[in-house]
């Protein structure tokens, strides 16, 4: 009928000689959030080339597989997400699509962090009517610094397991990480001190994570139900429970719509605060540890 | 007898019947036994967390302290990811999943399964059963606006799931309300084939143009673009292999070849050997920072159609059947653009998307082909070749969380048809009204609000002049429900 094969692979050899240079990294890693880039860049360094599928600006629950993810897996040498169906509405594509036998799931390639650390926040029951519910806990565990520790070991096994030859610099690259993120912790728990046992009212689950670690006490949810949009009847109702157990701030991430926040923030007359999701969600947060320096910084201004 | 087949199948797939016969005390050894393995495990990752919380809290000998649990935590993760694996490994081959503990979702092993419901309500000014493309050959399809007043539209079934680390496979089933089932996607894709090809057979919706592979439910308008009716009678499905390549590019550069059976319109079932439809398709796509990302692609069909028949009425009024055969050649460009502030479409985005369609056909047209050869006119079979085009561009922007508003203009053109019996005086161009030159066009407006991400609601307004001079004035409100596993969207 046609000599499709010979087309075909005629143009694909044409596209191949167009292609970028192989880069000098050892492993091209695709991070679905950026703080698993900069987690994987700190353990790393230059053996990783780092391409980060999401920003701090973008909700992570709600990103479509755009044709620069797809390029972007086609080329990974291992894939760094959260896991937990966080991003079950466009990792599978991503992967199904690229063509990469590499980074199917259940390979090598693949590493989810929720694997890894115990989940929070685990629905009794899985219906629908409860919102956009995460079935299997909550997924944002980022938040909490210490599962980040716990995390870059794992990943540093993994960066080894699939790069041998970079094995020696990736355990000491993590052992230095443990040492420099272990006396961060300290100084965040001593600098946070303050605000243990104080409330907050937040947008989403966001940061369960990070205000189990500080002892912070969550005493109401902007949205209505996980992942449905706040409602001013929802925030009425919220309100009037703040005149028993007042909370001292309105708390919301980067990436969500600061309206919700600011309307409750106003009428319950607390700040209300962005704090930033990942690396590069504040000014401030340029890495892991100044992302968790800003974190707690801003939680003081608006909480004391 | 099909059907009742295909019922029953249907049915089979609900029921999640324990398929391979175990004894309860089996089950319940098999449980029992993973629990433990996953006691062991959650204790071992446990004990892990909390050596390093150790570590952390003393602050003196930090460094070899922090060194040593990094170590044996490496240890223990091997551990712990064989343990996962076995217990992986058990559950696969025990035909179990969703151990006992934290709740397992998409219901672990068996097939992610989601139901898609849809129906609407439909004001159409004029009589559906008369709808033509005005100087297009009837493609058979699903082409026309559907039922006036209210009701139910297709129903869909889709499963799908792993069947190994090497294949996916997808099953689709859609269900007309007047009864009958038809499948329309059941297809394997392989995961593992790797340096950047795919293999996908079966039956699928062809990947060429931008909207082709998209179902129903994801459409942006109630109806598919007149374009894609009058070249692919809606939508371009096929029994047939598709190989498909990603380049390791920046850039997403995809190639792609299919082979069908050519089982629809352009082609017809012409049982023979061999494939009866081919396609090529190649796209590129990008991101322009980090608010804008496009993709823009060139797909090329390639078909014969042998004896594809349509009813017209000849220049006296009377019913005939004609028929076309020969070659089918379809080129489609496509060119898609998203506009979402830093990426994040969830508050505002906006989508623009077109398409432009050209055909050519050249082959040999029968006229009447009911009356029996022997007292037919000589000279009724003729040449015929025709040069077809049309495109439909849409823009459709969300203005708030929830809401979105779109607008899309269908234009189609007739073209050049010369048909032999015509040219030659045998017969006039009175006795093919379905080929009168005509320029067929659409203007339609939308408004959809979607409470969740699993329900949507839309009203929208057409003013369709597919008929030649006729304008036919539509007003649809649509739901379209999903229920059960979260299926990923295509870009
Ligand atoms: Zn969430």
């Amino acid at each position: 009928m046609l000599n499709v094969k010979r087309l075909l692979c005629g143009l694909a050899a044409a596209v191949s000689l167009a292609a970028t240079a192989p880069a000098a990294a050892a492993l091209n890693v695709l991070a679905c959030e950026p703080e698993w880039g900069a987690l994987a860049k700190e353990l790393g360094a230059d053996r990783v080339n780092i391409y980060n599928a999401t920003s701090a600006m973008q909700d992570v629950h709600h990103i479509q597989a755009r044709p620069s993810l797809i390029a972007a897996a086609r080329r990974a040498d291992l894939v760094v997400c959260a896991g937990a169906e966080l991003e079950a509405g466009w990792l599978p594509l991503l992967t199904r699509e690229s063509g990469n036998a590499k980074i199917q799931p259940g390979g090598l390639a693949y590493f989810e962090a929720a694997k890894f650390v115990t989940l929070i926040d685990v629905p009794a029951r899985l219906d629908r009517s409860d919102g956009d519910v995460h079935a299997q806990g909550n997924p944002h565990l980022q938040t909490d610094p210490r599962n980040i520790a716990v995390v870059a070991v794992a990943l540093a096994g993994r960066l080894a397991e699939l790069d041998p030859a970079g094995a020696a610099i990736y355990r000491e690259r993590a052992e230095a990480f443990a040492t420099r993120w272990k006396a961060a912790i300290v100084r965040w728990e001593a600098r946070a001190a303050p605000l243990r046992g104080v409330r907050v009212v937040e947008h989403h689950r966001a940061f369960s994570y990070l205000f189990r670690w500080l002892g912070i006490e969550v005493v109401g949810y902007l949205e209505p139900k996980p992942g449905v949009e706040p409602s001013t009847g929802h925030m009425a109702q919220l309100l009037e429970t703040q005149r028993a157990r007042p909370a001292k701030a309105v708390v919301r991430t980067s990436y969500n719509d600061p309206r919700a926040s600011v309307w409750f923030a106003e009428r319950a007359k607390r700040p209300a605060v962005m704090l930033p999701f990942s690396v590069g969600g504040s000014e401030a947060a340029r890495d892991l540890t100044s992302w968790f320096d800003d974190i707690v910084e801003r939680l003081l201004k608006a909480a004391l | 007898m099909q059907r009742k087949i295909m019922a029953l199948a249907l049915a089979a797939c609900f029921v999640q019947a324990p398929a391979y016969a175990q004894s309860a005390a089996d089950l319940a050894e098999i449980r029992q036994q993973l629990d433990a393995m996953k006691r062991n495990y959650e204790s071992r990752i446990e004990a892990l967390e909390k050596r390093l919380a150790e570590a952390e809290a003393r602050a003196g000998s930090a460094q070899q302290q922090a060194a040593q649990a990094g170590r044996e935590a490496q240890v223990a993760l091997k551990e712990a990811r064989q343990a996962e694996a076995r217990q992986a490994a058990t559950q696969v081959a025990q035909g179990t999943g969703g151990a006992a503990g934290r709740p397992q979702s998409a219901n672990a092993f068996n097939p992610e399964m989601s139901l898609i419901l849809q129906g609407r309500a439909a004001r159409l000014s004029q009589d559906p059963a008369t709808y033509a493309i005005g100087g297009f050959l009837p493609s058979g399809g699903e082409v026309d606006p559907g039922k006036r007043g209210l009701s139910l539209a297709e129903s869909e079934i889709v499963l799908s799931a792993n069947v190994d680390p090497n294949v996916n496979a997808t099953f689709i089933a859609a269900l007309a309300p007047e009864g009958g089932v038809n499948v329309e996607n059941a297809y394997f894709q392989t995961l593992g084939l790797g340096n950047g090809f795919t293999l996908k057979g079966g039956r699928f919706f062809s990947k060429i143009g931008y909207q082709n592979e998209q179902h129903s439910h994801a459409w942006d308008f109630v109806d598919a673009p007149l374009a894609y009716r009058a070249f692919f009678g809606g939508q371009l499905a096929d029994d047939g292999v598709q190989l498909r390549w990603v380049a390791p590019t920046d850039l997403l550069v995809e190639l792609g070849a299919e082979a069908g059976r050519g089982l629809n319109f352009p082609a017809n079932d012409r049982n023979k050997n061999g494939a009866g439809l081919a396609t090529l398709f190649a796209r590129v796509g990008g991101d322009l920072g980090a608010s804008h990302s496009w993709r823009t692609g060139l797909s090329y069909v390639r078909t014969r159609a042998d004896n594809r028949s349509w009813d017209d009425a000849d220049s006296t009024g009377a019913a005939v059947t004609n028929a076309f055969t020969g070659r089918s050649r379809t080129w489609v460009a496509d060119l898609v653009w998203k506009w979402a502030p830093e990426g994040n479409p969830t508050a505002q985005n906006f989508k623009f998307q077109t398409e432009y369609f050209r055909r050519s056909e050249d082959g040999t047209l029968a006229f009447d082909t009911a009356t029996p050869p022997a007292t037919l006119t000589p000279g009724l079979t003729g040449d015929y070749a025709s040069r077809q085009s049309g495109w439909y561009a849409q823009g459709v922007y969300q203005f708030m969380p929830h809401w979105r508003a779109g607008v899309r203009v269908d234009r189609l053109s007739s073209g050049r048809v010369s048909i032999g019996q015509v040219a030659s005086g045998a017969l006039t161009a009175a006795d093919f009204p379905a080929l009168a030159a005509y320029r067929p066009g659409a203007g339609s407006a939308m408004l959809d609000w979607s409470p969740s991400e699993f329900s949507r609601f839309r009203l929208q307004f057409t003013r369709d002049r597919s008929r030649p001079g006729v304008t036919d004035n539509q007003l649809f409100l649509q739901y379209i429900l999903s229920l059960g596993a979260h299926g990923a969207h295509s870009w």
